[in-house]
């Protein structure tokens, strides 16, 4: 179970809590602008960009390779620049928050 | 624009569901009605073939919700009303109306075909008489598939050897079935893709355990259900070759849903209909997106009609701005992934028309591979196997217009980056 926070372009503040999957499944679900997932999770798209809040950073994680490839398609991309696809929801991540990149 | 004004949208697919979200996005304030035939929740088609045809029922219920769009809720939050499970019968644009196969009619001000499109069903003998045998569009197409996969191994044969039967064919393996590609021209993908790509797609399958047979024409099929131990279907070709099978899938291609246009008389050309740069067909008010529009692509300066997820979305954006009186040109470099058992195939642009190829496995990981197309000095396309960032790169030098230095990219000795490989 983890607690996350998306913030969205428009500084809504979105919390939502989520068990398993990931995060780009649980900010559809909770209808976060931005987050469109249009490749349904397979990191193809790169339309799940967030960048991680500094602090957060350790318990995130770095991109894997394929997806700092993917990253870099994007303007907004930056060192804490993620897809959200291919966070997993567990309890280490608990307590993140997520600024969405679009 | 007020709120009498309404927005209907046939077909609640990638294309239809995306257009209607883009829409209030766009600041339309009138009403959105999303109508499909399909009675699930609109879902994402990709893993219908891979996770969804994979993954077992929970306490028996499938696990469509994984795959939604976008959740009921979304719809609701953004006045989007969804009419599932309707048809639309005919379309009087004269009178802005619709008639649904119910009865019930519906005014528009403004009308978006996202028709898509359906399995194409080759004229085989025996084949509508055949047993278990299914096409693979939809959610339902492949809950009935993994109905007839219960209880032991099967023999499955896949007619067709494009991107549906091979994946589907991966994940049939990695279900521990027995699995026959039968393919009627000399090699797969050879509608979609290169030899070279072919080759190792053929080979992957080979490698795990899928008999992939070419120039293979099936003519016939008969079926005798009695025996109840004894495989039911068996598959003829025309060179008098026979296939058992417990299950049949077909996957030979689609025909577009573009019977509605026709009847309205909206230009249909290529299977397609016809669009102009913000997805309006001929007829002001009606517009038609994703899989059943013919539209023109500006990098390859020619008309092109295209099956993807990319195109759906993008164009969705685009004929919402429109429909929102804001200027807009469609001008997407199109893309388009597959992933088979642990490869990934991203590939981005249209390789068709090329004159000459360049193949680079790399070096320090021979799991790394790209295949980059080109027409003369100009890139047309790269498909990228398991290799994220020769399709990012090809992605920016096709958006750009760069030239690439063919030498320097053929030369795998070269580090694949951009400085690299252009002049």
């Amino acid at each position: 179970m983890a607690k996350i926070t998306f913030i969205t372009s428009d500084n809504e503040k979105i919390e939502v809590e989520g068990e398993s999957g990931s995060v780009m499944e649980l900010a559809v679900e909770n209808g976060v602008e931005g987050i469109d997932g249009d490749c349904g999770g397979v990191c193809s798209c790169a339309t799940c960009h967030v960048h991680v809040a500094s602090e957060d950073m350790a318990k995130v994680g770095p991109a894997g390779e394929i997806e700092q490839d993917m990253l870099e398609l994007d303007d907004n991309f930056n060192e804490r620049s993620r897809l959200c696809c291919q966070i997993e929801i567990s309890d280490d991540i608990d307590g993140i928050t997520l600024n969405v990149a679009h | 624009m007020n709120q009498s004004h309404c927005c209907v949208i046939i077909g609640a697919s990638h294309a239809g569901v995306n257009l209607a979200f883009a829409l209030r996005k766009e600041g339309w304030q009138g009403s959105i009605k999303l109508i499909d035939a399909d009675p699930h929740l609109p879902y994402h088609r990709p893993p219908l073939s891979k996770g969804f045809l994979t993954e077992t029922p929970v306490d028996g219920r499938e696990p469509i919700e994984k795959i939604q769009l976008k959740p009921i809720a979304s719809y609701e939050k953004n006045d989007i009303e969804l009419m599932l499970g309707l048809r639309v019968e005919s379309i009087d644009a004269d009178a802005q109306q619709l008639t649904l196969t119910n009865g019930e009619t519906l005014s528009f001000t403004k009308l978006v075909l996202a028709t898509g499109a359906r399995p194409f069903m080759p004229p085989i003998d025996g084949l509508q008489d055949a047993k278990n045998l299914f096409p693979l569009r939809t959610a339902t197409d492949v809950i009935d598939i993994k109905t007839a996969l219960t209880n032991g191994n099967k023999n499955v044969v896949i007619i067709g050897g494009g991107y549906i039967g091979l994946e589907t064919a991966a994940s049939l393996r990695k279900l521990g079935h027995q699995v026959t590609v039968l393919e009627r021209e000399s090699r797969i993908l050879a509608r979609v893709t290169s030899p070279q790509l072919s080759a190792f797609f053929t080979e992957l399958h080979q490698q795990h355990g899928v008999e992939v047979l070419t120039d293979k024409d099936v003519v016939k099929i008969t079926t005798d259900d009695k025996g109840c131990n004894q495989i039911p279907n068996q598959i003829i070709c025309a060179d008098g070759s026979q296939f058992s099978a417990d299950i049949i899938i077909v996957g030979v291609g689609i025909r577009v849903n573009s019977e509605l246009a026709a009847a309205v008389g909206l230009k249909i050309e290529h299977g397609g209909i016809k669009v102009d740069r913000s997805a309006k067909t001929s007829f002001d008010n009606i517009y038609a997106i994703g899989d059943c529009s013919y539209h023109f692509n500006p990098y390859y300066q020619r008309f092109v009609r295209l099956e993807s997820v990319q195109n759906a979305v993008d164009q969705a954006k685009i004929a919402a701005q429109s429909i929102c009186g804001k200027e807009a040109e469609y001008n997407a470099v199109p893309w388009f992934w597959s992933d088979q058992y642990h490869v990934k195939l991203q590939m981005v642009g249209v390789g068709t028309g090329y004159t000459d190829i360049i193949e680079r496995i790399e070096r320090d990981d021979n799991s790394k591979r790209s295949l980059w197309y080109f027409k003369e000095q100009q890139l047309l396309g790269v498909d990228a196997v398991n290799h994220s960032k020769a399709y990012v790169l090809g992605t920016r030098f096709i958006k750009a217009g760069i030239i690439v230095n063919k030498q320097k990219l053929a030369d795998t000795c070269i580090d694949l980056n951009a400085e690299n490989v252009t002049r």
